[in-house]
């Protein structure tokens, strides 16, 4: 399968500008309102599991934990003989004590896990992943702008940040659950996009060397070629690694449900930004480096 | 052509023998295997004093010890920065319990024989920690050269007492229930400088020493993060996740063999070493296998692909422009080679900083994505690269049909 004919990806790319800065506004707006959906991991709290000699009832419980004056309200799960309780607060002592004499007085046979929950540590991870990709952004820059140069450093980056805040908006618009392996995800679709990129950005580079690119259309038709010569490798490649991430969601356990997903939603921006936001990204940046060298012989 | 069969005989065979055995040697992280992980901050029982690196040390061998008396499989226990240590534990039954036992600080005690205590039991606790001055158990030697253990006790009285009346007797040192010294006391001791001397090795002295320090200040542990998960859990994870990835690598080889042909299935059997080489890293330098190490698993696999397919794309492109096979090859790898090398030094380096920078899940993550970058140029480029120009050579590919090239694409040069 070959395109005969090639496509503009350059004019193309407009609309798709429009839609990924449409994702990035909803993204924001959901984010600023919504938040993110975290997961036990991010919430400090106080986790209560207990396990039962009877099954009860959510009218039994209710009652019982209303008395005990712990102001904020639980969210509770009941499972076969099992409860889990969880409050957004930390309980202390006496509270504690009070919640275990609580649910003892409605099964003697009860037997409690109490888990407090320090959120430091997930916090922690996640602000050192962050610092961590805006510390790899620097060295991309560096290395890209030595080997290739300082405008292709910086479309790359940009598709690159593109791809991780897509992922970070679906989550955030469709509410879904952000856990530690969350993280995980964002950085290995960070590390996908910028392999997925630089190679793209390789046969620019290359077919750069061929000839002298005088005008804006010259450089357009040449990102057009670059990116129509490398697309099949580009779509196999995608499809390729979006094979091993789907099978990961349908058949990989639930524990990783969530990661899977995150990878899926992500190795498909990657593709998408390679070829329509990171090239002609490229193209716009030098488009102006060709305007600035016309005018400057002009003042001279 | 010769070496070209050899090399895959020897290699396939070495596979298919070792594939089982390091598979079982794997080591598995919690999250795979079940079990539970706490990273606990520790900080001295007394307000003000300070936190040493060598009581922060002899704390998680305490703990690991702990965990050991609870009949728990291999605790694994790591200090981490100055003031934190990670405890992971698989197979517990009684998670509650096993997490009170190891907040608990450890006790220092020097106990005597009380009356009806059986021969070797000792249960009239006659110092605790806290009595001695902290940091002042130390490691010298006595006039015949033998390693002993001086200690610094703080009420001098007190201790004049005891030696006094246990003249003859011992004085046996325990930390909680486990018995660790018998000393026996030769006299009174007035000043409340004494020395434990025995038959000990300089090394067994110093951990004596270390370990009554620390029970003179015994750390609070409090937990910062905890994760736990079913042993039945785990495994249904693992098992769902390899199935995942047997099925997925299975599509993408069935992919690669159809769409490029002979030097698709030459990519394959190069991917599938790279594989097998990861597993035996994984095995040889003992890394644990996490969910975040399979993340990174398949990234670099999906990397590796890529590298394949960049490498027989450009080879098409070559013929289609009507170059030779053999040019063709050539050109196709030496041009893919610079671009598969500039995208994978970029992605080298994302993951470099984030194993220099990242903690925990991370760091694994990095180290575990570099080490496949690494292997995936060994194989993908050097290896695939290597037995394509060996066959072309050898004169068994000669059709451009042979790399999925229609005749009719090719135009005259």
């Amino acid at each position: 399968m070959r395109f005969k004919k090639e496509l503009d990806f350059v004019h193309l790319s407009r609309f798709f500008y429009i839609f990924s800065i449409a994702i990035t506004v909803a993204g924001l707006i959901f984010l600023a309102t919504m938040g993110l959906n975290y997961s036990v991991d991010f919430k400090a709290g106080s986790n209560v599991d207990v396990a039962m000699s009877k099954n009860i009832t959510l009218e039994q419980l209710k009652p019982a934990l209303n008395g005990l004056g712990i102001s904020n309200e639980p969210q509770i799960t009941l499972g076969e003989k099992r409860v889990n309780i969880r409050y957004d607060k930390e309980l202390d002592n006496t509270q504690d004590e009070a919640l275990k004499a609580a649910i003892s007085k409605l099964d003697d046979k009860a037997s409690f896990e109490v888990n407090t929950v320090d959120t430091e540590m997930a916090k922690e991870l996640a602000r050192n992943a962050i610092y961590s990709v805006l510390l790899s952004c620097l060295g991309i820059i560096i290395y890209v702008s030595i080997r290739f140069e300082w405008r292709f450093a910086l479309a790359a980056i940009v598709a690159l940040i593109h791809d991780a805040f897509i992922v970070v908006s679906v989550f955030s618009i469709f509410r879904l659950e952000v856990d530690l392996t969350f993280i995980v995800a964002v950085l290995t679709i960070i590390g996908y996009s910028i392999n997925d990129t630089i190679v793209i950005f390789d046969r620019i580079r290359e077919n750069l060397r061929f000839g002298k690119q005088k005008t804006y259309e010259d450089l357009k038709l040449l990102v057009n070629k670059s990116v129509s010569q490398t697309l099949m490798r580009s779509l196999y490649t995608a499809f390729t690694v979006f094979i091993a991430a789907f099978f990961l969601l349908i058949l990989g356990g639930e524990s990783i449900k969530m990661f899977s997903l995150a990878m899926v939603i992500g190795l498909l921006s990657g593709a998408y930004s390679s070829i329509f936001i990171a090239s002609p990204l490229w193209l716009l940046l030098k488009k102006r480096q060709k305007s600035a060298g016309k005018s400057n012989p002009a003042k001279a | 052509m010769l070496s070209f069969i050899i090399t895959v005989l020897v290699l396939t065979g070495v596979m298919v023998f070792t594939t089982p055995g390091l598979l079982d040697k794997v080591r598995l992280g919690l999250d795979l295997k079940g079990g539970f992980e706490i990273l606990y901050h520790a900080e001295p029982m007394e307000a003000g004093a300070e936190l040493s690196r060598a009581s922060l040390q002899k704390t998680a061998e305490s703990l690991e010890k702990r965990a050991n008396a609870l009949g728990t499989s291999e605790p694994e226990v790591t200090t981490e920065g100055t003031d934190r240590i990670r405890l992971k534990i698989a197979g517990v039954t009684d998670e509650a319990e096993v997490r009170k036992k190891m907040k608990e600080p450890a006790v220092l005690t020097f106990r005597s024989a009380a009356p009806g205590d059986a021969v070797g039991t000792y249960s009239k606790i006659e110092l605790v920690g806290s009595d001695f001055v902290e940091g002042a158990a130390d490691v010298q030697r006595d006039k015949l050269n033998r390693p002993e253990i001086s200690i610094k006790v703080k009420d001098k009285s007190k201790f004049a007492e005891i030696t006094k009346r246990l003249i003859g007797q011992k004085l046996v040192i325990y930390l909680d229930d486990r018995k660790l010294s018998d000393p026996d006391v030769n006299m009174e001791i007035p000043d409340g400088n004494a020395s434990i001397s025995g038959n000990y090795t300089l090394d067994k002295a110093r951990e004596l020493a270390d370990t009554i320090n620390l029970g003179a200040l015994p750390l609070k542990l409090t937990e910062k993060y905890s994760q736990s998960v079913g042993a039945t859990l785990g495994k249904q994870s693992l098992d769902q996740t390899v199935k995942a990835g047997l099925v997925g690598s299975v599509i993408i080889l069935i992919f690669m063999i159809g769409m490029y042909r002979l030097p698709g299935a030459l990519a394959s059997f190069a991917l599938i070493l790279h594989t097998w080489l990861l597993i035996a890293v994984f095995v040889i330098a003992d890394f644990t296998l996490t969910l975040p190490g399979i993340a990174a698993f398949i990234l670099g696999i999906g990397m590796a692909v890529d590298a394949n397919i960049i490498t027989n794309e450009r080879i098409r492109e070559e013929m289609r422009s009507g170059k030779s096979i053999l040019s063709s090859v050539k050109a196709g790898n030496k041009t893919s080679f610079r671009t598969v090398m500039d995208a994978n030094v970029t992605t080298i380096i994302v993951a470099a900083v984030m194993f220099a920078f990242g903690t925990g899940a991370v760091k694994g993550f990095a180290l575990i994505l570099i080490v496949e970058i690494v292997l995936s140029i060994v194989t993908n480029l050097y290896f695939a690269h290597w037995l394509l120009t060996v066959l072309v050579k050898a004169g068994a590919l000669k059709k451009p049909k042979q790399f999925g090239v229609k005749e009719s694409d090719i135009r005259a040069l």
